[in-house]
């Protein structure tokens, strides 16, 4: 039946894979805040041609599966004479997909900030971008923390879509030495406790964020 | 002879059909501390938002230390510097502590370096009775200590005249004593005040001038006495049975 020990001398293997999904992850989690901040702003621009620039990207990456987006990236760039490699092709299309979706957890954040704070801030003379800086982002981000870190837990899984696109992440290698072996089971079953080790381990490094960054609120 | 610091001339303001101000023009001479009365709707708040631009008029000129306030953003700012106002929600910020809430203008308008924008915030908490509570959040205060915090927030700023929009509506009873406290200070101090207030005895011991509006006009206007002892409008007579 099954038999976990033919797992373990590729457990090396399996843990490098493990790193590489971190490192998508990260990467592509970091650049979803970038631009998402920059979306969610944007999307309230009084400058309309920026505004609909923004309502766009939020739109069609909304509305289309992210591996359409990774296969546009990596399999269809190319044709047009852009090469972006697996790795960075996978952190762009993810990075990018996030963004979306953390374009419109800002705007909700940034719309939750009471107008009287707003008008208290403007009344002391501060100019619209200072406002926007020190009073109402702070708090956005504040409120915005426990649905920033669902969308950060949701990178790490679709992180697993890197495979498609020939990353060397951890469900790639599972796969491999799966086939290899003959023992889909057993790895399936390895790659996933990774996985659930990595996303636990993740939301109580998200929780403590959350604690210290509610300090106001003890 | 003290000068008009604030001057307002024909002003209405509409929301759309809704017309609020139809008119109102008046006079604050410095050092004055005028109190607005009136019932809801009367435009008194409006008034108010309109003199530091919170609100922007329809027509009608608003001077301010005999300067026509233009609608650019710099003048704007300007006057709002030197505007302080404090609101009926108080509207501190609340992802700072007290001592920062008071910094926040001083060292983000004026460009004032932190630590004297600390020692003068520290300096307005003790005047308003709250030193201990400079490294508080302001939801551990009372109603009554986070609208005293505001009104050192908007003193930071070293303001010419303090606009107050119904600074005691939102406070239980048994703390609108320690407010209007610091008001009646201010006021002692030579500050120019216009106050929007139900508190008609406050109005009536601290005010130079009480303003009565009603429907987007001053319909009467005079020293408390006159006003409170022997009104001439039925409006003002019917208004004040009910607020008394």
């Amino acid at each position: 039946m099954l038999d976990f020990s033919l797992v373990a001398p590729f457990l090396p293997y399996l843990l490098t894979g493990a790193l590489v999904t971190i490192e998508i992850s990260v990467l592509a989690t970091a650049l979803g805040l970038v631009l998402g901040l920059i979306a969610a702003l944007a999307r309230m621009s009084v400058f309309k041609p920026v505004k609909w620039v923004a309502d766009f990207y939020v739109w069609s990456i909304r509305g289309t599966p992210v591996l359409v987006q990774l296969f546009i990236v990596y399999f269809g760039l190319p044709q047009i004479g852009i090469e972006l490699g697996a790795m960075l092709a996978a952190v762009l299309a993810l990075g990018a997909n996030t963004g979306a979706y953390v374009a419109e957890i800002l705007r909700g954040g940034i719309l939750a900030v009471p107008a009287g704070q707003i008008e208290a801030a403007e009344s002391l003379g501060m100019s619209s971008a200072k406002v926007m800086r020190r009073i109402i982002l702070p708090q956005a981000f504040r409120l915005s923390i426990p649905a920033l870190g669902n969308q950060a837990v949701s990178m790490l899984k679709e992180s697993s879509l890197a495979s498609l696109v020939t990353v060397n992440e951890l469900m790639m290698v599972s796969q491999r030495f799966a086939a290899t072996n003959y023992a889909y089971m057993e790895f399936y079953i390895v790659a996933a406790v990774i996985y659930l080790v990595m996303t636990t381990g993740m939301s109580w490094i998200l929780g403590k964020i959350e604690f210290r960054m509610s300090v106001s609120e003890r | 002879m003290s000068e008009a610091a604030i001057q307002v001339i024909d002003l209405h303001k509409s929301f759309d059909e809704l017309e609020v101000l139809r008119g109102v023009s008046l006079e604050v001479k410095s050092g004055e501390v005028v109190a607005v009365i009136g019932s809801s709707g009367s435009g008194k708040s409006t008034l108010l938002r309109c003199l530091n631009r919170l609100e922007q008029s329809t027509s009608g000129n608003i001077l301010i230390d005999g300067t026509v306030l233009t609608g650019s953003k710099r003048a704007i700012s300007e006057i709002r510097r030197e505007i302080g106002m404090v609101f009926q929600q108080f509207n501190l910020f609340p992802h700072m502590t007290v001592l920062e809430n008071v910094m926040e203008g001083p060292i983000q308008v004026l460009g004032i370096p932190k630590k004297d924008a600390a020692t003068l915030a520290a300096g307005l908490l003790a005047k308003v009775g709250l030193a201990e509570k400079a490294r508080v959040y302001p939801r551990k205060l009372s109603g009554g200590q986070q609208q005293r915090v505001a009104i050192a927030r908007a003193l930071a700023m070293n303001p010419r005249a303090m606009l107050f929009d119904e600074p005691t509506s939102a406070l239980d009873p048994e703390l609108r004593g320690e407010v209007l406290q610091v008001m009646k200070q201010l006021a002692a101090e030579g500050m120019t005040m216009v106050v929007v207030t139900h508190e008609m005895k406050f109005a009536r011991e601290v005010a130079d001038r009480v303003i009565f509006m009603h429907n987007g006009v001053i319909e009467e206007q005079g020293p408390p006495d006159q006003l409170f002892d022997s009104p001439r409008s039925e409006r003002l007579r019917g208004f004040l049975r009910h607020v008394s």
